[in-house]
C-alpha cells in the first residue's frame, strides 16, 4: 500500500485533482466484493450471533421456539462432554495427519530445492505428490471405505495375498484403525501442497549463506537446521496456522468414511460434524452457539495469520 | 375476481371429469358419491354392454383439469417402479419423471437414512404451508411416502388428506390387512395413507448349509432348529463350529426383538428402553463374542456378501422385498441366482419396512392421486401383477391366499418353494400398537452405539447406553433421557 | 592430499543421499497412485469378481459398469453437468470480480482503501462452515433453495484469490500503464477490461483452476441447498452412495462412480500440471 502511495502522491497539483476524480472508481471496482459480501457472509453471520441466544428447535413439524434465553445454549454447549470430545477427536487426527505431513515436506522441500543433489523427474514427482489435493474428498472417502471395509481388496491383500495378517483387520470398528485412515487421508491430500509452500520458501533464501556455510565445513544437517529452519519459520508458522484452520473445519473425510457416525465411540467425530448434526436435526439454537464459537476460534487463527503476514509487508517497506 | 374465475374452470372441470365418467359406467366412477356397495375398482359395462375393467378406464384418463405436475416425494425407486410397471397409462421419460394422461409425473428422492429423507421432506411441507398456499402449482407436493418408524409424525398433521375427502373409504379396501390401516390411522381414527404391500418377515436361510450343519434342508425341519431364540443360539454355535455366521451382522435380529416390545420407544416424552430390547443386546453380545455375527451396518457392503456364493452367512431376517430386491438374486454367483435360499418362520413373527402412501393436504391432484391409490393398493387385477413381476407382498388378502394354495407358484430364488402361505401366517402377528414417531431415529441411533459395545469398543452397556442417550439429544432436542 | 578425499568423501555421501531421496519419493508416488490405480482396476470387475478377492490386473467390464451406473437410478450425469455449471461458473466470477477487486485496491486511492484491505486480510482464513446456520436460512427466505446461485454467486466475494491476484497485480501492473491509458482517453472500466485484464491472464488462469477445483469438490453447503435430485452434485451424489438403501450393492458400480467423479479433474490437472504447480507457490506465501 505504502508504495502505491508513494507512487501517487508525488504528481502535480493539477492532476492530484484528477487522480481524486479517478478515485471514486476504487469504490465502485469494490461494490461487487462488499455487496456480496454483505449478503452472503455478513447478514448470516449476524444472524448465526442472533440464533445462538434463543432456543429455537423443530419436534417433527412443530416448532419449538424462538424463545430468548441468552447464554443458556453457550451453557448447555460446554457443560456437555461432547465439546471437549469432539474438539479432542479433531485435534487428534489433525496432528496424526500433520506430524508426518510437515516432516515428509520439510525433507521433499529440501531435496528438490538442494541443486547439489541434482535430482532427476523432480516436476514429476511434484506433479504426482501434489495430485491427491484436487481430489474430490467425499469420493477418496468412499474409495477408502470401499478398500478397507471388512471384507475388502485391503483386507484381502493383507491376509490371503501377502499373509501379514491372520484374519482382516477391522479398521472402521478400531478407534485408531479408523482415526488412523482419516489422518492418512489428510496427509496423502496436503503433504504435496505443503512440499510446494515450503520449497518456494527455501528457494527465497540466500544461497551465499549456504556458501558460506560450507566453506566454514557445515554439513548438511547443520545447514539445515542453522540456516533453512530458522530462515523459514514465518512461513512454517503459516503452514501451521492455515493447516489448523483447516483441520477445524475437517468434515468430508470423516462424514462420507463414517457415514455421519462418527464411529466407532464418537471418536471420529468432528466439531464440523457435530454441527452438522445440529443442523440437520433444525437445532438452530444449539447450531448458532456451536458455529459463534467456532467462529472466535478461527478469528483469532485467521489474526495470528494476518499478523505475520503483514508484519513481513512492514518489514519490506 | 381472479379467485371466482379459478373456482368456476374448478367446478366446470369437476363437472367434465365426473361426466367423462359417467359416460361409460352407470354404477358411477367416483367413490365419494357411491355408497358402500360399489368398488371403483370393479369392471363397468360401457353402452354396447362390454365390460370395461378397471385399468382400461384409467388408461383413457387424460387428468386435463388438474395440477400439470405430480410431485412424488420418495426415498427409493421402489415405488417409482411400481407406479411405472403397474399404473396403466404411465408412460416412463427418464429415472425420475413420466407422464400419466397430460400430467408430468415427478419424483423427488431422498435417501431415508439419517432422517434425510423427513427433514427434505419437512422442510418443503413447511415452506409451502398446511394447505400448500406458498407454493406454486407445479411445486405442489402430491404424493409422499411414509414408513411405519415415522408415519404418524404426517398422519397425525393437518399435512396429510384424510383418505376420506378423496373419496376413499373403508368399504373400498375390504382385504387390507388391519395392521396396515393401524400404521396410518391419526388419533382421531381417520384413515391418512395406504399401502400396497404388508411385509411380515421370515427367517431365510441357506439350503446348502442346512443340509451340511443340520442335516436337512426342508422348512418345517429347519424350523425346529431355529423355534425360539434359545435354539437359535443353540444352532448358531453349530454354524459357528462348521465355520459359518449365523447372521450376517447383529442387526439382522434387531427388528424382529423392536417388533415385539411391550413399550413405547417415547413414554411421556421420555426415552424408554423396552426389555426386549436389551434382550437383543445380550443376545447379540454374546453372539458377537462367540464369533457367531458380525456388526456392519444394514446396506453395506460386508453385510451383503453372505448374498454371494462366497460368504459365509446362513441366514437373513426379511420380508418378501428383500428377497427379491436387495440380495441380488438376479446376480450370477448369488446364492439365489442357484435358488439357494429357503424361508422359515423363524423364533418371532415381525414385520419389515412397508411403505405408505400419503396425499399432502393442499394437493391439486386429488383425481389422479385417488387413482393411484386405488389401483395400486385395491385393484386385484393390479395387485396380482404385481405379486407376479415383483414377488411383492401386496396388500391384499384375497389375492395372497389365492397365492398361497397355488401349487404352481414357486418362488425360483427359493429352489421353488412357496413362501406366501408362511408370510400370511406372519402378517397375522404384525402389532404396530407401540409405534412412535421417533422409532427411525430411536432405532438407528441404537443399532449404531450399541455396534460399539458389541465391537467392545465401550467396555459396558451402561457406557454405550449413555453415549445414545446423547445421541438422541442432539438429534431429537425435544425429548428426554432418563437420568 | 585432504582435499580430493574430502571431495570423495563428500560425493559418496551426496550419494547416499540422493539413493535414499529416489527411495523415498518413489515410495510416496506409489502411495500416491496406488488408491487411483486400485480405483481403475475395480471399475472393470463386476460384482462377482469383486467380492472374489484382490487382483492388480484389470477385467473387462468397464462398458458394462459404465452402463448400468448411466441406467441406475443415479443421475450421474446430471450430476456431472450440475457439477460443470456450478464450478465453472464459479471460477469465472471469482477471479473476473477478485481481479476487479484487487484492481480496485492496486490502482486506487481512496478513504477506506486501507480499511477495507486489512479487513479482507483479517477475515480471509475464516471459514465459511461457521455462518452455515445464517446463510441457509437467508437462502430458505429469499427461495433460493434449489437454485445454483447461492453456490456460485459468494464465489464473487473470494478472499484468497483476491489476495493472491493483488499479489501478482503488484508485480506485473505497473501504474504508469493506467495512466498510459487515461491519457489516450480509455474511460476506467475499458482500462480494466483491456489492460488490467490481459495482463493477469497467468495469474487468473491458475486461480481459476483452484476455484474450480474447489467448487467441483465442495460438499458442505451444496447439501443443505440443493434437495432437487436433478440439481445434485457429484459430491452430494458420492455422499448418498455411502448412505445407500438397498438396490446399491453393485459395487461395479460404485468404483465407476468414483472414477467418474475424480478422473476428470484428474486429466485436466495432469494436462496443466505445470502451471499449477508453479502457481501454488507463487500467492500464498509471497507476502
Amino acid at each position: 500500500m505504502a508504495q502505491n502511495q508513494a507512487s501517487v502522491a508525488p504528481m502535480g497539483k493539477g492532476k492530484r485533482s484528477k487522480v481524486v476524480r479517478y478515485n471514486k472508481w476504487g469504490y465502485i471496482f469494490l461494490i461487487p466484493f462488499v455487496a456480496v459480501f454483505l449478503v452472503f457472509n455478513l447478514i448470516p453471520l449476524i444472524s448465526t450471533f442472533y440464533n445462538s441466544f434463543y432456543e429455537n428447535y423443530m419436534d417433527g413439524l412443530t416448532q419449538i421456539g424462538p424463545t430468548f434465553v441468552g447464554f443458556e445454549n453457550y451453557k448447555q454447549l460446554f457443560s456437555d462432554a461432547n465439546i471437549w470430545k469432539f474438539s479432542a477427536n479433531t485435534a487428534i487426527m489433525w496432528v496424526m495427519g500433520f506430524i508426518p505431513q510437515i516432516i515428509v515436506s520439510l525433507l521433499l522441500a529440501q531435496w528438490f530445492s538442494d541443486s547439489r543433489l541434482r535430482l532427476k523427474g523432480s516436476t514429476f514427482f511434484k506433479t504426482v505428490i501434489y495430485m491427491p489435493n484436487l481430489i474430490m474428498a467425499s469420493a477418496f472417502s468412499l474409495l477408502f471405505f470401499a478398500l478397507f471395509s471388512d471384507s475388502g481388496p485391503i483386507n484381502d491383500l493383507l491376509v490371503n495375498k501377502l499373509h501379514i495378517l491372520d484374519e482382516p483387520f477391522k479398521f472402521f470398528s478400531s478407534v485408531w484403525g479408523t482415526r488412523g485412515l482419516v489422518a492418512a487421508m489428510n496427509f496423502l491430500m496436503w503433504f504435496g501442497n505443503t512440499t510446494i509452500l515450503l520449497m518456494a520458501g527455501i528457494m527465497g533464501i540466500d544461497v551465499s549463506l549456504y556458501e558460506a556455510a560450507e566453506v566454514d565445513g557445515a554439513s548438511s544437517w547443520q545447514r539445515f537446521v542453522r540456516i533453512t529452519l530458522p530462515l523459514l519459520k514465518p512461513i512454517l508458522i503459516y503452514v501451521i496456522i492455515t493447516s489448523l484452520i483447516g483441520g477445524i473445519q475437517m468434515f468430508d473425510v470423516p462424514q462420507i468414511l463414517t457415514n455421519g457416525t462418527g464411529n466407532p465411540t464418537n471418536s471420529t467425530m468432528t466439531l464440523i460434524m457435530y454441527l452438522n448434526k445440529h443442523l440437520y436435526s433444525k437445532n438452530y439454537g444449539m447450531s448458532g452457539a456451536l458455529s459463534v464459537v467456532l467462529f472466535f476460534i478461527t478469528g483469532i487463527l485467521s489474526l495470528v495469520v494476518y499478523n505475520i503476514m503483514y508484519r513481513k509487508r512492514d518489514k519490506e517497506a | 375476481m381472479r379467485k371466482f374465475k379459478k373456482i368456476a374452470a374448478l367446478t366446470l372441470v369437476a363437472a367434465m371429469a365426473a361426466s367423462a365418467f359417467v359416460g361409460c359406467s352407470s354404477s358411477s366412477g367416483s367413490s365419494a358419491a357411491g355408497g358402500a356397495n360399489t368398488d371403483p375398482t370393479e369392471p363397468v359395462t360401457d353402452a354396447s354392454g362390454e365390460e370395461i375393467s378397471y385399468r382400461d378406464q384409467l388408461k383413457e384418463k387424460t387428468y386435463d383439469g388438474e395440477g400439470s405436475v405430480l410431485n412424488i416425494y420418495v426415498w427409493n425407486d421402489e415405488f417409482i417402479s411400481r407406479l411405472s410397471d403397474h399404473f396403466p397409462g404411465y408412460e416412463k421419460i427418464d429415472a425420475t419423471n413420466g407422464k400419466i394422461g397430460n400430467v408430468e409425473v415427478r419424483f423427488t428422492k431422498v435417501e431415508n437414512t439419517d432422517n434425510k429423507y423427513q427433514n427434505n421432506l419437512d422442510d418443503t411441507l413447511l415452506a409451502n404451508g398446511a394447505n400448500q398456499e406458498n407454493a406454486s402449482a407445479d411445486d405442489k407436493i402430491d404424493i409422499f411416502l411414509v414408513e411405519a418408524d415415522y408415519a404418524l409424525k404426517y398422519v397425525d398433521t393437518d399435512y396429510t388428506m384424510n383418505l376420506a375427502d378423496l373419496g376413499i373409504t373403508d368399504a373400498d379396501l375390504p382385504n387390507q390387512y388391519q395392521y396396515t390401516k393401524d400404521a396410518v390411522t391419526d388419533s382421531n381414527g381417520n384413515l391418512k395413507g395406504i399401502s400396497w404391500q404388508g411385509c411380515p418377515g421370515l427367517l431365510v436361510y441357506r439350503r446348502d448349509m442346512a443340509k451340511e450343519v443340520l442335516g436337512t434342508d426342508d422348512p418345517a425341519e429347519v424350523q425346529k432348529a431355529v423355534s425360539d431364540w434359545d435354539t437359535f443360539a443353540d444352532t448358531a454355535a453349530k454354524m459357528a463350529e462348521a465355520g459359518y455366521h449365523m447372521t450376517s451382522s447383529v442387526n439382522d435380529t434387531y427388528r424382529v426383538f423392536s417388533n415385539n416390545v411391550t413399550s413405547k420407544w417415547v413414554e411421556d416424552g421420555t426415552i424408554n428402553i423396552d426389555d426386549n430390547i436389551k434382550a437383543w443386546v445380550d443376545m447379540s453380545k454374546e453372539m458377537v463374542d462367540a464369533g457367531q455375527t458380525g456388526t456392519h451396518a444394514l446396506w453395506s457392503d460386508d453385510w451383503s456378501k453372505g448374498f454371494y456364493q462366497d460368504g459365509n452367512v446362513f441366514c437373513y431376517f426379511g420380508p418378501a422385498w428383500l428377497i427379491d430386491f436387495s440380495m441380488a438374486c438376479d446376480q450370477e454367483g448369488s446364492v439365489g441366482y442357484d435358488g439357494g435360499w429357503a424361508v422359515t418362520e423363524g423364533p418371532q413373527g415381525f414385520f419389515w419396512g412397508g411403505t405408505w402412501i400419503c396425499a399432502a393436504a393442499g394437493t391439486d391432484n386429488q383425481e389422479l392421486v385417488k387413482d393411484i391409490m386405488l389401483c395400486l393398493t385395491s385393484d386385484e387385477e393390479t395387485m396380482t401383477q404385481i405379486v407376479e413381476k415383483d414377488h411383492d407382498f401386496v396388500n391384499n388378502s384375497v389375492v395372497m391366499e389365492a397365492k398361497a394354495t397355488d401349487s404352481s407358484f414357486g418362488d425360483e430364488y427359493l429352489g421353488g418353494q412357496n413362501p406366501i402361505a408362511l408370510f400370511c401366517n406372519g402378517i397375522e402377528t404384525v402389532s404396530l400398537e407401540n409405534i412412535t414417531s421417533y422409532d427411525q431415529g430411536c432405532n438407528e441411533e441404537f443399532q449404531n452405539t450399541m455396534k460399539n459395545y458389541f465391537d467392545g469398543n465401550y467396555a459396558t452397556y451402561e457406557e454405550a447406553l449413555d453415549a445414545f442417550y446423547e445421541a438422541i439429544k442432539v438429534k431429537y432436542p425435544a425429548l428426554n433421557v432418563p437420568e | 592430499m585432504s582435499e580430493p578425499i574430502g571431495e570423495v568423501k563428500k560425493s559418496v555421501s551426496t550419494h547416499a543421499r540422493r539413493v535414499i531421496a529416489y527411495i523415498v519419493l518413489i515410495f510416496l508416488s506409489i502411495l500416491c497412485l496406488f488408491w487411483f490405480y486400485l480405483l481403475l482396476i475395480y471399475s472393470t470387475r463386476s460384482m462377482g469378481e469383486i467380492t472374489s478377492g484382490i487382483t492388480f490386473i484389470p477385467s473387462t467390464h468397464f462398458a458394462e459398469n459404465f452402463k448400468n451406473l448411466i441406467n441406475s437410478s443415479q443421475p450421474v450425469f446430471k450430476g456431472l453437468r450440475n457439477s460443470l455449471i456450478i464450478a465453472g461458473a464459479s471460477a469465472l466470477l471469482s477471479t473476473y470480480f477478485s481481479t476487479m477487486t484487487a484492481y480496485a485496491i492496486h490502482v486506487y486511492d481512496f478513504k477506506l482503501k486501507k480499511f477495507i484491505f486489512t479487513f479482507i486480510l483479517m477475515i480471509m482464513m475464516v471459514p465459511t462452515q461457521v455462518t452455515v446456520l445464517g446463510f441457509i436460512q437467508l437462502m430458505t427466505k429469499m427461495d433460493l433453495i434449489n437454485n445454483f446461485i447461492p453456490l456460485i454467486v459468494p464465489s464473487i466475494a473470494a478472499p484468497v484469490t483476491f489476495y493472491y491476484l493483488k499479489q501478482y497485480m503488484e508485480s506485473t501492473l505497473p501504474l504508469a500503464l493506467i495512466e498510459a491509458a487515461r491519457i489516450d482517453g480509455s474511460n476506467e472500466v475499458r482500462t480494466f477490461n483491456t489492460i488490467a485484464l490481459p495482463l493477469m491472464k497467468p495469474a487468473i488462469a491458475v486461480q481459476a483452476i483452484f476455484t474450480f477445483v474447489s467448487s467441483w469438490n465442495n460438499y458442505f453447503i451444496p447439501t443443505y441447498i440443493l434437495k432437487k435430485e436433478d440439481m445434485k452434485t457429484i459430491p452430494i451424489l458420492i455422499a448418498q452412495l455411502r448412505s445407500a438403501d438397498y438396490l446399491k450393492f453393485d459395487m461395479g458400480q460404485v468404483y465407476m462412480m468414483i472414477t467418474l467423479s475424480i478422473f476428470p479433474v484428474i486429466i485436466v490437472y495432469l494436462i496443466l500440471s505445470r502451471h499449477i504447480v508453479s502457481g501454488i507457490a507463487l500467492g500464498s506465501v509471497k507476502g
